[in-house]
């Protein structure tokens, strides 16, 4: 379905475009452009949605386009079309050109052609015969919301699939030939339990990259039964008082705490704006001794990895923070160019329609010593958050995070669950603060959205102890 | 292709595949935007995108779907192709049909659409506005989020009863957000955003007078004390938790378990009865209005709360057979079509005997806490539940003084927020989102690190 056969003097993915990319990136050098960096994409994507016991929706979609970014000294244009002939392109090319301003062109860079193509898909051209149909898809999403209906409180059931299978060519003025097949699948359960006056909501969401055969495997009975138990917690929970309060923050998808307000702020993108306070502060402390943090795309299967970056790069395992003190920060070519920050394999976009930026891959807290109960058992007084929902991160550095499903700690012991709880902080206080890591790491699949788009991230950690933070509730 | 030639592309490929039932959706554009950083170009972008959705009824009479961005002759053909297939898994449980309004006339408006003014003069445009701003106050050091674009765009919808229908428009958008320093304070920031339908309609001056005057009214801040206020939320923030909680007037989301109301609640009392809710896409002042929805029905102005009472749902096709009534115009075009409002519109009613007419925000020399803007609403807000827990911009007005606030969050519950309205001020503002006075509330609860 992916090698689709396109008309000649256009790009085919089912052959050899080395002679096309090689003569629209001469024609940009030739026009005085810096640096010309052609992405290519085609994709084919379905999802499916099952609500109670009926399959209600399933969407399939399929297309094709092209990123084409150009740079004059820090400066870079890009175009996004769906037209890959060779016309469609070269006025592409010409568009930034002009945008750019680019007069003089006396004064020209060497491009030498492309390099042998590094081809990443060649073991993954098979996948689009291996993932599920949508009639197995189907299947298992219907037996997958039936078994939500554990009891007559829950009113509410709905089991959501989607899957992405995107190849890609990039070409680069420095030579840069590489060709990808990338396949990411995520599934999610959610429901609303109701008794009078009483309403909670539970949900989990399920992700993988480059596994064909990941959603046969997944354990449908035990993300049930797990968010069945989430919204049951939650159905008659209280609001919780707001304040200032130690919390422990569960592993897994509480990580999203440390990519929200911490790990956005390492994005050189954020070196560009001015926006980060961590500018000036490589090798110096900026958290708490007990805490390394990391932020990779070699994980196999994980949500956020990736054979090969969307500037042609692979992906490293880059070591954000160590005991504390700021080792690098994330980076892609314009990061690199504008800050000189080297690349980390990081550079990543939704489609062909935005310009790769610097982002997050798969970015955790790495284990500590402790056990979850030690945590627990520090806190006389304080929340566990056991569940996180979204949050999100502003101009001048303060977060937010929902709590999902949250408990009262009392005297070292979990009490009572509460509900309503956000958490409020900015990551250069926070940071300072997470003062106990557990041995529990693990990670959650999760989507980013920011300049480039919305991308496949993890996130992850241990459980993590905070010694205090803002906690707004009623 | 123009969208005439699409349709007879889709007529000639459907009978090839003897496919009798279908419609499309159909959007085409081409974007330009600039980003300068301290008056260097950042980033120049621009793009050429078309998205086609083709649906299809096989012989049971069960809807497929597909999207995609070829419309070659393969592409069209390989879409039908597809949406047939995905038919077979079609919803058993609720059928969609046609709107019955689809081929209804629809109100035609002066089209106000201007040309490309080109990416040298966004250029120019947007470091000259970078440049004032920064000027503006020696402590707003970068205007770190900035922007300016103009698209272009056409829209069809069709399908094989003979509807057809299109519309092309142009838009533009500037926003400048600003950040400030002084020394031993905390960064600050905010901004502005302003729409036209072409550049020389856009305000720029006026976008750089707000973003300066919020940034800098920030600057000198303090914690708030966590306890119950009376709060007054700007037009802006108020349209931000209606537009948060619609699921209230969404037949979707009744049907689907995820909203507040249910079928019976056309007539509940949510509010005091000064207040008056509208959705209204066709308003002049909304910009990026569009004269029907994803089935094609027409767009039209919708009472949504009358005098504190819900008047009215917004429906799709199948939302309204269901509830036996006629669509709204507030539909999408998806396997599963969604219903979403336009632009809403409040107001006060005549019934004003309820309300405190001495608060307003100029004058009210009490205490209480000014909402500017809610953020991050995709995390607080829990609209099946009525909750939210937002993070705000805003001030403390007490003893004839404001004070910025540091860092704090609102919370409560919507059904509460609507019938502790106490006021609703005379005046209107317009905003990118739509129309509102300021809204007065009485107790809520605010959450800061005093």
């Amino acid at each position: 379905m992916l090698s689709s056969k396109i008309k000649s003097n256009e790009i085919d993915f089912g052959s050899c475009n080395k002679d096309l990319l090689e003569e629209i990136i001469y024609y940009g050098i030739s026009l005085g452009a810096d640096f010309v960096e052609i992405f290519i994409e085609n994709t084919d994507n379905s999802s499916l949605l099952a609500e109670e016991d009926f399959i209600t929706s399933v969407s399939p979609s399929f297309g094709t386009g092209a990123g084409i970014r150009i740079f004059k000294d820090k400066k870079d244009g890009f175009v996004s079309t769906n037209d890959l002939t060779k016309h469609g392109l070269m006025r592409s090319v010409s568009q930034a050109i002009e945008m750019l301003d680019i007069k003089d062109n006396k004064k020209r860079e060497v491009f030498n052609g492309l390099n042998k193509l590094r081809d990443y898909s060649l073991s993954k051209k098979k996948w689009i015969n291996e993932v599920p149909s949508i009639h197995e898809i189907s299947e298992k999403l219907l037996v997958s919301t039936k078994s939500l209906k554990k009891n007559n409180k829950i009113i509410t059931r709905k089991g959501s699939y989607s899957r992405n299978l995107q190849e890609i060519i990039i070409a680069s003025s420095d030579g840069t030939y590489v060709s990808d097949i990338r396949l990411h699948q995520t599934v999610g359960l959610n429901v609303i339990a109701s008794d009078a006056q009483y309403r909670s909501s539970g949900s989990r969401r399920f992700g993988s990259s480059g596994m064909p055969n990941e959603f046969r495997l997944w354990d449908h009975d035990k993300a049930a039964n797990d968010v069945f138990e989430s919204s049951m917690n939650m159905l008659y929970a209280d609001y919780v008082d707001a304040g200032q309060m130690p919390v422990v923050l569960a592993n897994k998808f509480g990580g999203v705490i440390f990519h929200e307000a911490c790990g956005h702020l390492l994005e050189t993108t954020q070196i560009e704006r001015g926006t980060t306070p961590f500018e000036n502060k490589l090798n110096e402390k900026i958290a708490h001794e007990s805490l390394t943090a990391i932020d990779e795309g070699i994980s196999k299967g994980s949500f956020g990895s990736l054979s090969v970056d969307d500037e042609g790069m692979e992906p490293e395992k880059s070591v954000l923070i160590k005991d504390g003190i700021l080792k690098k920060f994330i980076s892609d070519r314009a990061g690199e160019l504008r800050t000189g920050h080297k690349r980390t394999g990081s550079g990543r976009r939704q489609n062909y329609s935005f310009a790769a930026a610097s982002r997050m891959r798969n970015t955790y807290i790495a284990k500590g010593d402790y056990s979850k109960e030690d945590l627990i058992n520090s806190i006389s007084d304080g929340l566990y958050c056991k569940s996180m929902g979204g949050g999100s991160v502003g101009a001048t550095g303060q977060f937010n995070f929902a709590v999902e499903e949250g408990y009262l700690i009392k005297n070292g012991k979990l009490t009572n669950p509460v509900k309503g709880a956000t958490l409020i902080g900015e990551a250069k206080e926070v940071m300072p603060k997470i003062s106990m890591c557990g041995n529990d790491l693990e990670l959650a699949p999760g989507f980013c959205g920011s300049i480039s788009g919305s991308v496949n991230v993890t996130v992850g950690q241990p459980h993590i102890k905070v010694d205090s933070i803002t906690v707004g509730g009623r | 292709m123009n969208p005439r030639e699409i349709t007879n592309q889709i007529v000639e490929a459907a009978d090839s595949l003897n496919l009798r039932k279908w419609d499309y959706g159909a959007s085409f554009s081409n974007d330009y935007s600039v980003q300068v950083d301290k008056g260097e170009a950042k980033q120049l972008k621009a793009s050429q995108k078309q998205i086609l959705t083709i649906r299809v009824w096989n012989q049971s009479n069960l809807v497929g779907i597909t999207t995609t961005s070829d419309i070659s002759e393969s592409g069209i053909k390989k879409a039908l192709k597809q949406a047939n297939i995905a038919s077979d898994f079609g919803n058993k449980n609720e059928s969609t049909e046609f709107s019955p309004l689809a081929k209804d006339p629809i109100e035609v408006k002066e089209v106000k659409k201007r040309s490309p003014v080109g990416i040298k003069k966004l250029l120019t445009l947007l470091r000259q506005a970078e440049v004032k701003l920064i000027e503006s106050h020696e402590s707003i050091k970068s205007v770190p989020y900035n922007g300016l674009s103009e698209s272009f765009f056409e829209r069809v919808y069709a399908n094989s009863d003979g509807a057809f229908r299109s519309y092309s428009k142009s838009q533009a958008a500037l926003y400048l957000y600003a950040r400030a320093e002084e020394n031993n304070n905390k960064p600050r920031s905010s901004g502005s955003v302003k729409l036209g339908y072409g550049v020389d309609d856009i305000d720029i001056e006026s976008c750089i007078r707000e973003a300066s005057n919020k940034t800098i009214s920030h600057l000198n801040y303090s914690s708030i004390k966590t306890d119950k206020y009376l709060i007054c939320f700007s037009p802006e923030s108020f349209l931000t938790i209606i537009n948060a909680f619609s699921s209230m007037f969404n037949a979707r989301s009744i049907i689907d378990g995820v909203s507040l109301s249910n079928k019976n609640s056309i007539g509940e009392k949510l509010s005091t009865e000064a207040l008056n809710i509208y959705d209204d896409g066709l308003h002049e002042k909304n910009i990026s209005s569009s004269p029907f929805d994803g089935e094609g029905t027409p767009t039209k102005r919708l009472c949504l709360i009358n005098k504190g009472r819900i008047e009215n749902f917004i429906h799709s096709e199948s939302t309204a057979r269901i509830f036996k009534t006629i669509p709204t115009g507030h539909a999408g075009l998806g396997s599963k079509v969604s219903v979403s409002p336009d632009w809403i519109v409040v107001e006060k009613s005549e019934e004003k005997f309820d309300l405190k007419t001495s608060l307003d925000h100029t004058t009210y020399e009490g205490e209480f806490v000014y909402i500017e803007e809610l953020n991050a609403i995709h995390a607080g807000v829990r609209a099946s539940q009525g909750s939210f827990s937002l993070p705000f911009e805003g001030w403390l007005y007490k003893n004839g003084k404001k004070i910025s606030i540091e860092s704090a969050t609102v919370a409560g519950d919507i059904k509460y927020l609507l019938k502790n309205i106490v006021n609703i001020e005379s005046s209107q503002e317009v905003t990118t989102s739509g129309i509102s006075p300021h809204i007065w509330v009485d107790e809520l609860s605010i959450t800061g690190d005093a």
